[in-house]
């Protein structure tokens, strides 16, 4: 199947998302759509798909122009899309999500009336669809399991399930590969080429160059909504990311090398217990880590292997077992309020959710942790101008683009969002610093922006933790590096370690015994690096079982 | 790793496990100190059939004081057990129901004995004919509210539906003289209160929390206004309405005991099973339930599969609020006949209340709305042989027990994860 | 955030900013200024400056969104005219505009329910068609005589101060107003309590609990015990916040141990409480007084009852007073203290709170234990100053309903508060002159109440009706939380 789209245009208030998008997609062929964040990928694909209706432009299958202005629209089509966060019910099973909008239902039959349909569910019928897809493809998935179970590889497969299901020939796949694994992103190529032999088109949406380069056939450069450029695959890395950033760009953060001073972080045996009846395994499981004074420690792994809770039980936000010592001060029970007064900055992962208040003007977000110190305060008595007077410096010292301290941080970008936090984290006297995706979602220029500040940070003798699902950032920026994999370390690895090396650890592959060889003759310092794996699979003496 | 499945919750078990014991064995405690030890002599008599029945069931005669002391004893073994022993999850509930049952009985058997009851006896069955009448509204208002969440609008309108419900249904069965189709007004009234609910929560966007409370208070002033400037002048013309008959199901509505009590009653106890049974069938196991709870969790998947999330909210809410509105009209003409001020006086509230308790099941809220009407039955009981406790005391005890419950069981049960927050496309 | 003057309805409000020509949008300079800081006003002539000196930023990708109109090239090309700007200004989705749009929608309604209730005026529509001038001069009568009625018995009477000129009494002309304000000082109070458990991210349903809790208290306090004047008042205001905190505090606790939504928790306690209430009243060692059969308490003693300004028949009290100096203090707890910049930031985003190390838990129990405090306080200021003195099963009334109505329409602000109160007391107290004058019953006050707080709670209704056009700057649509969280 041909599609096309042409002139596709959107415009969100001020922002053109889309400008005048031209874009063909023949049979059999996967394409690359390449851009940064924000660059209108995915809004072309949302239009795509009819979740936004376009301002104008039209769209093309085989030469005949059709309507899609909904999700069924686009089905009829036979277009599938495989979105960046799952279009997954967590509670529900795969076969009942797989058969969501196309249930098949059981029909009653009566000696020889034609058959009623009955409204119940033919569950039976819809766990065979599932199989025989999954078994066609070599997806191996259980049409049982339930969603929320499952890792997000497995739920990945059961979206392509579900658009396989309703016979897309088309399929899109939004940003893939920033859940998977290294080893787990080849599988899903392989997935892709046995789909495009099939005589299905892809369209696989990225902002990774080299993932692009290796699957698509053809390139397609997408830059602040219009197409700059199409590309054969072996076009170079600088020229593509030239396109696609609009000047050339460095891929790597200049740094001088790492000047690791004393300990500053001494992390022992940490554990948080799973939060939910559902999730009775430990989110983190025994970690323990040491991170010096002028030392960035990079933790690498795919989303949900426990980083986000190793982050917030460093800052106390989570219940947890084991030590933490901050300059050799046990802080393992202090609060959240104590940790940041001793000097732990903490730039959470979700920037919207959990750092900043959008309905707050940006001076009152610049004091969210201090406007209880002198001299923003004295007593329980607030210090306006001395708010405003803290507010400008630090807006003006991280180049917080406002039109005033004044407007809600709401109206102001990503970038500026996240300078916003990080002014206010790091613009008080700070001994570690704990940045989760510090640029997830962010322009170029921004991401630059945080990269020199983090490592200007580390200059100054601060210990940094760095968690990120971005390989390319991580190695941009650890001076050491460590996996984490369903809740435990497994492997330090030095910055120059291979990419397939890294992958192995961030599938849990990794092999204990060359992990401590590795970590103790890169730092000297076996106690920072032992890995507690095995010491937890004895039974815990005050377990009871539901 | 699967053997390590549980290792992390086990501080919090303990506490639970802990404060569940020593709960069942208080009661257990309650029931042989206080109505073992205050026993009065004689025996209680809990009688088994209507006065007047056809068919003849002979009563229960027991001893008050030995009654309690061995009620009592077996809950604090249930306690200790629960302490001593892991059970499974039925086990669980069963102990919980046993104790609250033997504490009731032992309850009813020393206040039958005191010198106040006259040696009425209990009657078992006309206890648990006001239950299952008195449950009515609470299970139909129930059934609303969790059309509405399940499909992830919450509904404080209850109380609403069913005040003009009951309005609904009395004015109109009294202007038309036709019982049945106030029946259908009240149902209409409380489906056009679903309509105003999610017209407001959808197009206009408004906190579906201070939506409901809103409305309650809009419908509260509405009747009442129209009660004091209408019903009140003419009330023969407005505000005189039949009720319905019972009707008795031939056969099951001959049972010993259980007849009377489950099949022998008005159109609205027949309606209220059918209404159970189409609402929990339907949410688990048909084609619609799957969208509907589909909606309710992730309405972005459920969009992208092509179901109309709107719409399937639209259709909920109107649906529940025409079963609120059911209930609603049975305070009228199922009962009494005529409206009064503010005649839901909290049901809707103790609807939502039971609707939560029973998370967000049919049956389960069915089973919490059943608790509550027992309460209530009880209390009125208690009441009519002048059992020397407040019935102030009695009157607070359901809502005790919803906040005790709803503190207790929150962590381990949730709402539909998109419960109460509107869906907008991006 | 900080704006407490975007509650003064009409354009007055507006008046300042617009300046001809200097302005290329002037939605966007009111827009401004309301987010400015009192005190630090910030020059509006100077921000279409700041604007473009901002462009080359990604910064400005929003901000320079003009909304729904159309989009005047930056630079203010056109200069409109004087007029353009107000009309502009006044049709401008602002808070203020919505809610006097609202009242205005919610009164016409309520005169059409009026009107079409009154048996002659359906009379007279039941033969329209033969003389329609009389039909629809019929609704008018009865809406517009129910109205004038209602203004008489609420504002001022006309004929009272004829009167005055003739040598009648002088007081007699503010008496509909103090019975206004009268009924008006509890609902601040309890007006109060919902807004700041608002603030804090909490849905307080429980002011009449809280209320009860706190009347309880004082009424205890105020006969059963003996003391000076002035201290026996102090003694019962404080005892009475503190019984409504204990209230507040049970909600606040269990939200932050166990995670019990406080909307349940709150309804459930109210229904607790009434029944508390009826007990206390029906036992003769705790509130009843003695001798009666009927579920009543003693009067307080003189020296606890709060002095009339004025003396009888005004019944506006010390009470206003004291239910005026509370919203003063809440205004300066949110908006200049620690404790109220945690409440808010908790209100606003309680991640947010927890990663800037705020401790959310401690934040609930102490803003409903403050709420719960208020709502008390109003039960006080009913008993100790209002006859009869004394509590019995009614007394709580609806001050606990129309707190939360009066705090959604006050839009959780103290000076919102107050004048939204002020405007349900003047509906209640002309309510009952009403329904005596021109036997429209009293409850229309309720409805009207009612469709008020549904019209401000909804502004895309409003703005659709009256054609308003779309705020700027992306105004969060929607506040809606579920039971999750």
């Amino acid at each position: 199947m041909d599609l096309e789209l042409r002139g596709i245009t959107k415009r969100f208030g001020s922002l053109l998302a889309n400008d005048h998008i031209d874009l063909t997609v023949a049979a059999g062929e996967i394409r690359g759509l390449l851009g940064e964040n924000g660059a209108g990928k995915t809004t072309l694909m949302n239009i795509l798909y009819g979740l936004v209706q376009p301002d104008a432009g039209e769209i093309l299958v085989n030469g005949k122009p059709v309507a899609i202005h909904s999700p069924r629209d686009a089905i009829n089509a036979r277009i599938g899309m495989v979105h960046q966060h799952f279009m997954l019910v967590p509670v529900f099973t795969v076969a009942e999500n797989v058969a969501l909008g196309v249930e098949q239902v059981r029909t009653l039959k009566i000696g020889s009336l034609p058959a009623i349909p009955t409204g119940l569910l033919d569950r039976k019928r819809a766990r065979r669809q599932v199989r025989e897809l999954s078994e066609r493809y070599g997806l191996q998935v259980n049409p049982d399991a339930r969603i929320e179970d499952l890792p997000v590889g497995i739920q990945q497969r059961v979206e392509i399930i579900k658009a396989l299901l309703r016979q897309a020939s088309v399929l899109i796949l939004d940003e893939p590969t920033a859940v998977l694994t290294p080893g787990e992103t080849d599988d899903l190529f392989r997935v892709m080429r046995d789909l495009r032999a099939d005589g299905r088109s892809i369209v696989f949406i990225s902002h990774k160059l080299k993932e692009v380069q290796a699957i698509a056939d053809k390139i397609t450069v997408i830059r602040r909504g219009q197409v700059v450029g199409e590309r054969a695959p072996a076009t170079s890395d600088a020229e593509l990311a030239s396109l696609m950033v609009g000047r050339s760009v460095e891929l790597r953060v200049t740094k001088e090398p790492a000047r690791p001073g004393d300990v500053i972080l001494d992390v022992a045996d940490l554990t948080v217990p799973g939060g939910t009846a559902d999730q009775a395994l430990n989110v983190v499981d025994g970690v323990s880590f040491q991170v010096r004074a002028g030392e960035i420690l990079g933790i690498a792994g795919v989303q949900g292997n426990g980083q986000t809770e190793l982050c917030e039980a460093l800052l106390g936000l989570r219940p947890a077992s084991g030590t933490i010592r901050l300059d050799g001060r046990d802080i393992s029970r202090a609060s959240p309020r104590d940790r940041l007064r001793a000097g732990v900055a903490y730039i959470p992962e979700d920037r919207q959710e959990d750092g900043i208040v959008a309905d707050f003007s940006v001076a009152d977000n610049l004091i969210l942790d201090t406007y209880d110190r002198p001299p923003q305060a004295s007593g329980i008595a607030m210090k306006p101008a001395a708010i405003r007077a803290r507010a400008s410096s630090l807006a003006a010292e991280f180049d917080v683009r406002t039109p005033s301290i004044d407007a809600p941080a709401r109206t102001l970008s990503g970038g500026n969002q996240q300078k916003v936090i990080l002014a206010r984290e790091v613009g008080r006297r700070v001994r570690l610093l704990v940045a989760s995706q510090p640029t997830r979602g962010l322009d170029v220029g921004s991401i630059e922006f945080v990269h020199r500040r983090i490592v200007r940070e580390r200059d100054e003798g601060v210990a940094v933790v760095i968690v990120s699902s971005e390989l390319d950032e991580i190695f941009a920026l650890a001076d050491r590096i460590a996996v984490m994999y369903e809740g435990r370390i497994t492997g330090f690895r030095s910055p120059d370690v291979p990419v397939a090396e890294l992958g192995l650890l961030m599938a849990g592959a990794g092999s204990e015994g060359s992990a401590i060889a590795d970590g103790s003759a890169r730092d000297g310092d076996n106690a920072d690096v032992a890995l507690r794996a095995g010491a937890d699979d004895e039974p815990d003496s005050a377990r009871e079982p539901l | 790793m699967t053997a390590l499945a549980v290792t992390a919750r086990s501080p919090v078990t303990i506490n639970r496990r802990l404060l569940a014991a020593g709960a069942l064995t208080a009661f257990g405690l309650v029931d042989m100190l206080i109505f073992g030890l205050f026993s009065h002599p004689g025996d209680a008599t809990f009688a088994l059939a209507l006065t007047g029945a056809s068919i003849k069931v002979p009563s229960i005669h027991v001893p008050g004081g030995p009654l309690a002391y061995i009620l009592g004893g077996a809950s604090v073994l249930i306690g200790i057990a629960r302490l001593a022993v892991t059970e499974s999850a039925v086990f669980r509930r069963l102990g919980i129901a046993a104790v609250l049952l033997f504490f009731v009985i032992s309850l009813l058997a020393w206040s039958d004995t005191g010198s106040w009851a006259h040696g009425i006896p209990v009657n078992v069955v006309s206890l648990l004919q006001g239950t299952l009448a008195g449950s009515i509204p609470l299970i139909l208002g129930a059934l609303a509210g969790c059309m509405g969440e399940r499909a992830g609008v919450i509904n404080i309108a209850i109380e609403g539906q069913l005040l003009l419900g009951a309005f609904m249904a009395a004015i109109v069965a009294s202007a038309v003289g036709v019982v049945w189709i106030g029946l259908i007004s009240g149902s209409l009234a409380g489906g056009l209160v679903g309509l105003i609910l999610a017209l407001f929560a959808m197009r206009y966007l408004v906190d579906q929390i201070i939506l409901g409370v809103v409305l309650n208070l809009l419908i509260s002033g509405l009747t009442g206004y129209l009660y004091d400037r209408l019903l009140v002048p003419d009330a023969t013309t407005y505000n005189n309405a039949s009720t319905f008959s019972p009707i008795k199901i031939p056969g099951l509505g001959d049972i010993p005991i259980l007849g009377p009590i489950l099949f022998d009653s008005t159109i609205f106890l027949y309606i209220t099973y059918a209404a159970i049974i189409l609402v929990q069938v339907g949410l688990f196991r048909t084609r619609w339930g799957l969208r509907v709870r589909a909606v309710g969790e992730h309405p972005t998947a459920a969009d992208t599969v092509g179901i109309k999330v709107r719409g399937i909210r639209y259709g909920n809410l109107i649906m529940g609020g025409m079963l609120a509105g059911i209930g609603g009209a049975y305070l009228t003409v199922g009962s009494v006949g005529t409206f009064s001020k503010d005649m839901s006086s909290g049901l809707g509230y103790i609807a939502l209340a039971a609707m939560i308790f029973g998370r967000w099941t049919p049956l389960g809220g069915t089973v919490a709305a059943l608790l509550f009407g027992f309460t209530t039955a009880l209390g009125s009981f208690l009441g009519s042989i002048t059992v020397p406790i407040s019935p102030f005391l009695l009157n607070m005890a359901p809502y005790v027990a919803t906040i005790i419950a709803v503190a207790g069981l929150v962590g381990r049960v949730r709402a539909p994860a998109a419960d109460g927050k509107p869906y907008v496309r991006a | 955030m900080s704006d407490e003057e975007s509650v003064l309805p009409g354009p007055a409000a507006e008046s300042g900013p617009p300046k001809p020509g200097a302005t290329p949008e002037p939605g966007a300079v009111a827009d401004q200024s309301a987010a400015a800081e009192p005190g630090t006003a910030l020059d509006p002539g100077t921000v279409p400056e700041q604007r473009p000196a901002s462009e080359p930023g990604p910064a400005s990708e929003r901000g320079r969104a003009p909304g729904g109109g159309p989009a005047p090239e930056p630079g203010g090309r056109e200069s409109p005219s004087y007029s353009r700007v107000i009309i502009g200004a006044i049709l401008q989705d602002r808070p203020a505009v919505v809610t006097v749009l609202a009242i205005f929608s919610a009164l016409v309604l309520g005169g059409l329910i009026i009107a079409f209730s009154d048996t002659t005026v359906l009379h007279a529509w039941s033969v329209f068609f033969s003389a329609p001038g009389s039909a629809i001069s019929a609704a008018w009568q009865a809406a517009a005589a129910a109205y004038s009625a209602l203004f008489e018995g609420s504002i001022v009477n006309p004929h009272t101060v004829t009167a005055a000129f003739h040598g009648g009494p002088v007081g007699a002309i503010f008496y509909p107003i103090s019975q206004t304000v009268s009924q008006a000082t509890p609902e601040i109070l309890t007006g109060l309590a919902v807004a700041l458990a608002f603030r804090a991210g909490m849905f307080n349903i429980g002011a009449a609990s809280q209320w009860i809790g706190g009347a309880i208290v004082v009424t205890y306090l105020g006969f059963a015990v003996s003391m000076p004047p002035v201290i026996h008042v102090l003694v019962c205001l404080i005892g009475g916040f503190a019984g409504g905190a204990v209230m507040g505090w049970i909600v606040g606790d269990l939200k932050a141990r166990t995670g019990a939504h406080e909307v349940i928790v709150t309804i459930m306690i109210n229904y607790v409480m009434y029944d508390v209430l009826s007990y206390v009243l029906d036992t003769p060692s705790a509130l009843q007084q003695p001798h009666q059969a009927n579920l009543i308490s003693p009067t307080v003693a003189t020296n606890a009852q709060l002095p009339h300004v004025g003396g009888p028949p005004p019944q506006a009290g010390l009470g206003f007073i004291v239910a005026l100096l509370a919203a003063g203090g809440m205004w300066w707890l949110l908006e200049r203290s620690t404790l109220g910049f945690e409440f808010r930031t908790v209100g606003a985003n309680p991640n947010a709170a927890r990663s800037a190390g705020m401790s959310v838990q401690r934040t609930w129990i102490l803003a409903m234990l403050l709420a719960g405090g208020l709502a008390g306080l109003s039960g006080a200021v009913t008993i100790q100053g209002t006859a009869p003195f004394s509590l019995n099963t009614q007394s709580y009334g609806t001050y606990g309903i129309d707190g939360i109505t009066i705090a959604l329409l006050g839009r959780a602000k103290p000076v919102g508060v107050v004048l939204a109160a002020l405007l349900f007391g003047a509906l209640n107290a002309g309510g009952t002159a009403m329904e005596a004058a021109t036997s429209v019953p009293v409850d229309i006050s309720e409805v009207i109440e009612g469709l008020i707080v549904l019209f401000v709670a909804a502004p895309p209704l409003i703005r659709a009706v009256y054609r308003l056009r779309k705020s700027q700057a992306g105004a969060p649509e929607a506040v809606a939380k579920g039971w999750n969280g």
